[in-house]
């Protein structure tokens, strides 16, 4: 079972994992929409498997500010999952769902709070999907969100992914309204959740 | 001034003054930095696992505090470096999420630092500074010249150690 490599894993199911991830992100496009109360469209996500060091350099660079949400999986599969959304892009949000403009640079306290609320809003939708499309229950915990530099963000699923091989697997969302907000999925099932989740979808 | 070098994550280098060398942009990965101060020959490290013999998966050298380090010092001896006047900072090694996984994957930033100072123990290379642990991110930039070890982090003033 921890011979498990990311990158012997069949195209299938990397296939499976951008029709999960496409199914998720609708989801969490909806519940974005429902959330802002406007329309919200989405692309069609990319599903990607990089090397430790492109990372940072697709999100434009491991020193980019962004705002990492992460959340505990429990149930039949365990793990974690991490929302990413680049910082002007959750400042955004942030103050289209307060309905207000904020001053300055950091987010103030009530804006954390609302923001910690999106990405559970967003990555509970994406676990919804998961949960329907496995029949697996899965639970998310309560998430914890910082604001830093990417690389620095990353280096948690990063490392993760480290005790497996050397690459990372990554669902890219595009979300619009008048605006183009790149957010990022990263699902980090641990090492005997990978099985469940194969097994689960037919495919082991 | 030189070239600024650049390494990534699981990833390692070597460097000769006045070039500088640095990484962006440390989690809960550390970067270790050793010097010779008398050939100003230096080398820097961006570890992610603590141990690479807990791992069945482990050719990637640089990706373990472990091997990383014995093939860091391996490459600045190869340049020139005095292996026994080597001198070591490191900085790094962050949690930066208050939630915990129930896997043993927790807190691996301080394994990964505990792990980077035992090696370095092991191999009789003395920490002259470190800036480790806490909940932020860390861009480092090492002058072998000098042995200053520059710390940038979002929203705090800039350090040297």
């Amino acid at each position: 079972m921890s011979d498990i490599s990311l990158e012997k894993m069949s195209n299938e199911y990397i296939d499976v994992l951008k029709e999960l991830g496409n199914i998720g992100a609708g989801n969490a496009t909806t519940a974005l929409a429902q959330m802002m109360q406007c329309k919200v469209d989405m692309a069609v996500p990319q599903v990607k498997l990089l090397e430790f060091k492109e990372l940072g350099e697709m999100m434009g660079g491991e020193e980019t500010i962004m705002a990492g949400i992460y959340l505990g999986i429990e149930g039949d599969i365990t793990g974690s999952i991490m929302f990413l959304l680049e910082k002007q892009a959750a400042r955004y949000l942030v103050n289209k769902l307060m309905g207000m403009e904020m001053e300055g640079d950091e987010f103030s306290e009530m804006e954390f709070s609302a923001l910690k609320e999106v990405g559970n809003i967003i990555t509970g939708a994406y676990l919804n999907s998961l949960s329907a499309l496995t029949n697996l229950v899965i639970y998310p915990s309560v998430p914890d969100l910082t604001v830093d530099m990417a690389g620095a963000i990353l280096s948690v699923p990063a490392i993760q992914f480290g005790a497996l091989g050397d690459k990372m697997l990554l669902i890219q969302t595009q979300f619009f309204d008048e605006r183009v907000l790149d957010g990022y999925f990263i699902l980090v099932p641990d090492l005997d959740s990978y099985s469940k989740i194969l097994m689960a979808l037919g495919l082991a | 001034m030189g070239n600024l070098i650049k390494v990534g994550m699981a990833d390692l280098n070597v460097c000769v003054s006045p070039d500088s060398i640095t990484t962006l942009g440390l989690g809960s990965c550390v970067g270790i930095a050793v010097r010779d101060p008398v050939t100003k020959i230096g080398g820097l490290a961006h570890i992610m696992l603590p141990d690479s013999t807990s791992i069945r998966n482990n050719t990637n050298i640089p990706k373990f505090a472990d091997t990383g380090i014995e093939e860091l010092v391996k490459q600045v001896v190869a340049k020139g470096a005095n292996r026994s006047r080597l001198v070591a900072k490191i900085a790094g090694g962050a949690q930066m999420f208050a939630f915990q996984n129930k896997s043993d994957m927790v807190r691996v930033g301080e394994r990964n630092v505990q792990a980077t100072k035992a090696k370095l123990a092991q191999l009789k290379i003395p920490i002259l500074a470190e800036d480790t642990g806490k909940n932020y991110g860390r861009t480092v930039i090492f002058y072998p010249e000098t042995g200053d070890f520059v710390i940038r982090a979002v929203g705090k003033p800039e350090s040297v150690i």
